[in-house]
């Protein structure tokens, strides 16, 4: 996770002599790190979805993709995560606005959707297994829930992070730049929304 | 130098000096919804599509990706610096594991 | 991150009562008073300072270092003889596994990681890296990870299915004990470590040079550092992915692997060597960087075609990704696949190539000094050649095929990774060492620890080629003398040969050892401070460096600064004459006289040893009890908690009163 602490703005920081507080490419040390985190983890997922892809067809007759997918569920909770990154995206205008009220809000609400999201993941999830879907069955079974699942996990750090964030403006215990620590935050959900994105079009929306 | 740290640069994200308005990022947003939809709507009608389905999908799946990557994500607003970042990772990826799918026959079964 | 002004920095004309004594934890936020301690045994535990991390990833490397040479030796006197005895065929197994993963994950990458954190920051005239904290985390991360991985030793067994570990091999079936649960989730571990410390020295590097230290005017050590790092951002997630897949499959019967479930081995082998590759160039780039810097100092010239070296650093960084499947020739890729990846594989070896030119243009015509340092980087040029030829030999499928699975592959890579980068770390543990720790290693015994070393390595690896041509598969645990053929060719002779070397070549690195014994004795002069008349900025500091590294942070206007303050050139136009205007201790004394008077250092902290310490508790957790899962998570949500609302500003009554006397002195500058 980003080490979000930066120096405090008050104090002699601020007519510092030696120019201390640029960095060689003015650029954020935090900002930079997160999307290297982020270019990383296109090639954790990309492994996943591999994997996934590899294996998609390799079930029995009548538990593979194409007989348990339940599109407009499916659909309906992509849509609830597409929708958290609009409430993400106003909490970050918002903290940029230095209005902590609404960062606080929007964050609460994209938090919230999040956690619809993954209600409606472990729905799913207890239907397939219902369905006689479980983990061990076949190798698309396998695959497909280490990559949701992996997905998954992801978004529950997200929310307990978000969740985290919002005590922390609440008591003003944010270290540093409160601005840039939200967008951090954003950049990192807006990552897994991206992710939300492909796997609902290559793992549900083209058939096997 | 010392340790650095991130409120050098107000100038460059004070504000919405960069990236768009909220009703930008609202309207951004419904056309996500939409795209989505049409996804959805097309995923029904794969048989009249035939060839054109999968590049279809694939194409919106792109559009979508580069909007939330683009906007939501700032990188169009941003230091090149950070898509670069970015970008290897994705291209790396896209590389190594389509070379990877390629050699095992994914595409040709 | 932390960022602190230390009481200490300022004059020491404030009185010792300004800061009380004793933390009141309602300032300190929350319930610790931060280790702020300088000495003792918590300046190390919690320390971010990245020296000090340097110098313990070094001694933690070294260790491990130690241990893969033993499972080493125990090999070689297995295959000393007929019918070996030393070890069954079950422990042998264990032993070339962990032999291999100690030696590529817990001694070479961790040995580099100590000079990238300890140099990097000294080499572009900065501080601290960019994030403290996460450095430390890096290491105990690293730390833990391997103590876990080396815990299943007396935990019924260690992995045994090889360092690459190929499925379904891998499985349950095949590999009953827990040693490959513990080889999969502590590589998991250790993966985190590298994968934080990447992102870490990247930033470092393109944010905190000193002012005028432009890209091209970075030192080639860090820039080689750099590419590694790239390298370790996108190849450990891979890794990861299969480690994790690996997991499942073992831990929760998964079915990624099982081949009954219609499962594709080759997926293993693709995602391994998707990483393994790049890892290839990351074991060996770090010994490269230290060749580069070594040679122009003990050849009184610039290193030749800088920006060249630079740039096939990246593209052997870059090439090394389209590559992989050179050590799946054998697999049944399919005759595509293979010529394609032949072709590339060939093609990489351009750069290598480029680089090899480069040094010897280096030391052409230079006033050659071969110190220790200087032999060791000469023997990387040479020992790392012959492994690269060797290498550019199976990079032909035909003849691969031949080799592969045999002792000629065996030889290969050690000789590009013992030649290569095992060499180039030595080469900057002698070059470094009085920066590091003030003294000079004895260079009597240096010249004991190299030839024996080179000799040693010769004789145990060369041998290698002969037996792998001669058909030895590696990983055979016996042979016997009915099949071990006649004359020149007797693999007994040669396996005899190779066993002798290994412990002639362990001899050598005993030597090493012993040096640091007799020069650290009592009596031993300090290190000069420029003793190599070095080049690159971390020498304009004093050795060890200061807390702070530098009481100014350098102005750079020269690729080889210090060697540019030092010298001043007289000739004209094209022809140089240098003429030294300054000594090292000159310089360093005007940078002293005109210090900082703000130096902000960050504070230690409690909580990255604490985060690194729930990980290997999870692990444990996935092998034994579900429950050790919940335990280490809440560890690490906590330790997470503290981390994030640890104030950059530590209180000053977090500190001591700053002590009268020598503590005060160093740190009073301004
Ligand atoms: C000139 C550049 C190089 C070329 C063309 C090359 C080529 C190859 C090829 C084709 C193989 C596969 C052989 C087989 O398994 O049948 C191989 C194996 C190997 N190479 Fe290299 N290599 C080069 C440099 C390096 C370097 C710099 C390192 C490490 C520092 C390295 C480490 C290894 C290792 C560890 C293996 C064996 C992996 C295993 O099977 O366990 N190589 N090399
Ligand atoms: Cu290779």
């Amino acid at each position: 996770m980003a080490d979000t602490a930066v120096a405090p703005a008050t104090g002699h920081d601020a007519h510092d002599d030696h120019g201390a507080h640029h960095t060689s490419t003015g650029l954020s040390n935090n900002k930079l790190a997160m999307w290297m985190f982020l270019g990383s983890e296109c090639l954790l997922f990309g492994g996943l979805i591999s994997t996934y892809m590899l294996y998609r067809g390799r079930h029995s007759e009548n538990l593979g993709p194409d007989q348990v997918w339940d599109i407009p569920f499916t659909s309906a909770s992509s849509f609830v995560l597409l929708m958290s990154s609009l409430t993400m995206v106003l909490a970050v205008s918002s903290a940029h606005r230095k209005d902590d009220r609404n960062t606080k809000v929007w964050l609460m609400v994209t938090a919230l959707l999040g956690a619809l999201f993954v209600a409606g993941q472990v729905y799913e999830f207890t239907t397939f297994y219902r369905e006689g879907l479980g983990f061990t069955t076949s190798l698309f079974s396998s695959s497909f829930y280490t990559l949701t699942g992996f997905h998954g996990v992801h978004v529950t750090v997200g929310i307990i992070m978000l969740t985290s964030l919002v005590g922390m403006i609440g008591k003003n215990r944010v270290p540093g730049d409160k601005a840039e620590t939200v967008e951090l935050f954003g950049l990192y959900w807006h990552f897994v929304d991206v992710v939300w994105i492909l796997i609902f079009t290559l793992v549900y929306l083209i058939p096997a | 130098m010392t340790v650095t740290d991130t409120d050098q640069h107000h100038d460059t994200h004070e504000g919405e000096s960069h990236g768009l308005s909220d009703m930008g990022y609202v309207k951004i947003a419904v056309f996500l919804a939409v795209v989505t939809a049409i996804e959805v709507a097309l995923s029904y009608t794969q048989d009249q599509l035939g060839a054109a389905f999968l590049p279809l999908l694939l194409i919106l799946m792109g559009i979508k990706f580069f909007c939330v990557i683009l906007y939501f994500m700032h990188l169009k607003f941003d230091s090149k610096l950070f898509g670069l970042m970015f970008y290897i990772g994705m291209f790396l990826a896209i590389g190594c594991y389509g070379v990877f799918l390629l050699s095992m026959h994914f595409f040709s079964s | 991150m932390a960022i602190i002004e230390r009481p200490t920095d300022t004059p020491a004309v404030v009185s010792p009562d300004a800061a009380p004594a004793v933390a009141t934890p309602a300032t300190s936020y929350g319930v610790f008073r931060r280790p702020v301690e300088t000495t003792g045994w918590k300046s190390w535990l919690f320390t971010i300072d990245h020296k000090k991390l340097g110098i313990m990833y070094g001694v933690v490397a070294m260790a491990f270092f130690v241990i893969g040479g033993i499972e080493a030796l125990l090999i070689r006197l297995q295959l000393a003889g007929p019918d070996g005895t030393v070890l069954s065929a079950d422990a042998y197994n264990q032993m070339f596994t962990m032999h291999a993963t100690t030696m590529v994950f817990l001694f070479v990458m961790p040995m580099a990681a100590a000079f990238a954190n300890y140099m990097v920051p000294l080499q572009i005239g900065a501080r601290d890296v960019a994030f403290p904290r996460i450095n430390a985390f890096g290491f105990w991360t690293f730390l833990f990870g391997g103590l876990f991985l080396n815990t299943s030793w007396i935990l019924g067994g260690a992995a045994d299915g090889g360092w690459f570990m190929y499925a379904p091999n891998s499985s349950v079936a095949f590999s009953p004990t827990n040693g490959v649960d513990f080889w999969a989730l502590g590589l998991q571990i250790t993966g985190i470590a590298s994968l934080t410390g990447a992102i870490n020295l990247i930033v470092t590097v393109i944010n905190m040079r000193a002012p005028g230290m432009s890209l091209m005017k970075v030192p080639i050590f860090t820039w080689m550092i750099m590419v590694v790092q790239f390298l370790l951002l996108f190849a450990i997630p891979v890794i990861t992915v299969a480690l994790f897949l690996l997991m499942f499959q073992r831990s929760f019967d998964a079915t990624f692997f099982s081949v009954e479930a219609g499962a594709d081995p080759l997926l293993w082998q693709h995602l391994f060597w998707i990483f393994g590759h790049p890892e290839v160039y990351i074991i060996v780039l770090p010994a490269f960087g230290i060749v580069s810097e070594v040679l122009p100092v003990f050849s009184k010239k610039p290193l030749f075609g800088y920006p060249l070296v630079v740039f096939s650093g990246a593209a052997i960084g870059f090439v090394g990704w389209g590559v992989w499947a050179h050590h799946m020739f054998a697999s049944g890729l399919g005759p595509i696949s293979v010529a394609v990846f032949s072709v590339a594989t060939m093609a990489i070896a351009i750069p290598t190539g480029v680089k090899i030119i480069n040094w010897v243009m280096t030391m052409w015509g230079g006033k050659l000094k071969f110190t220790v340092p200087m032999l060791y980087a000469v023997g990387v040029i040479v020992q790392f050649t012959i492994g690269g030829l060797s290498g550019v030999t199976h990079s032909v499928a035909p003849s691969d095929t031949q080799q592969t699975d045999t002792y000629y592959i065996v030889a290969h890579f050690h000789y590009v990774i013992f030649g290569g980068a095992v060499l180039g770390l030595f080469s900057g543990l002698y070059y470094w060492w009085p920066k590091m720790f003030g003294k000079m290693l004895n260079e009597r015994m240096g010249r004991w620890n190299f030839w024996l070393t080179i000799i040693g390595m010769n004789l145990t690896f060369g041998p290698m080629h002969v037996l792998g041509l001669q058909g030895q598969p590696r990983r055979m645990y016996r042979w016997t003398e009915n099949r071990a053929g006649e004359g020149f060719f007797n693999i007994g002779f040669w396996n005899l040969i190779a066993s002798i070397g290994s412990f002639v070549l362990a001899l050598g690195v005993l030597m090493f050892f012993v040096n640091i014994y007799v020069s650290h004795r009592k009596g031993t002069q300090k290190a000069p401070l420029d003793p190599w008349d070095a080049r690159s900025l971390e020498w304009i500091t004093t050795s060890p460096p200061k807390e702070h590294n530098f009481d100014r942070t350098p102005t750079v206007g020269h690729l080889d600064e210090f060697f540019h303050r030092k010298y001043e050139d007289r000739g004209e136009g094209d022809h140089h004459d240098y003429h030294q205007v300054a000594t090292a201790e000159e310089i360093v004394a005007e940078e002293e006289a005109k210090g900082d008077s703000h130096i902000h250092l960050p504070s230690p902290s409690y909580w990255p040893i604490l985060l690194s310490l729930a990980l290997p508790i999870m692990a444990y957790g996935v092998i034994y009890n579900i429950w050790l899962i919940a335990g280490g998570a809440a560890l690490a949500l906590l330790s997470m908690y503290g981390w994030g609302m640890e104030p950059h500003t530590a209180p000053d009554d977090d500190y001591d009163p700053p002590a009268a006397g020598t503590e005060l002195e160093v740190a009073a500058h301004g």
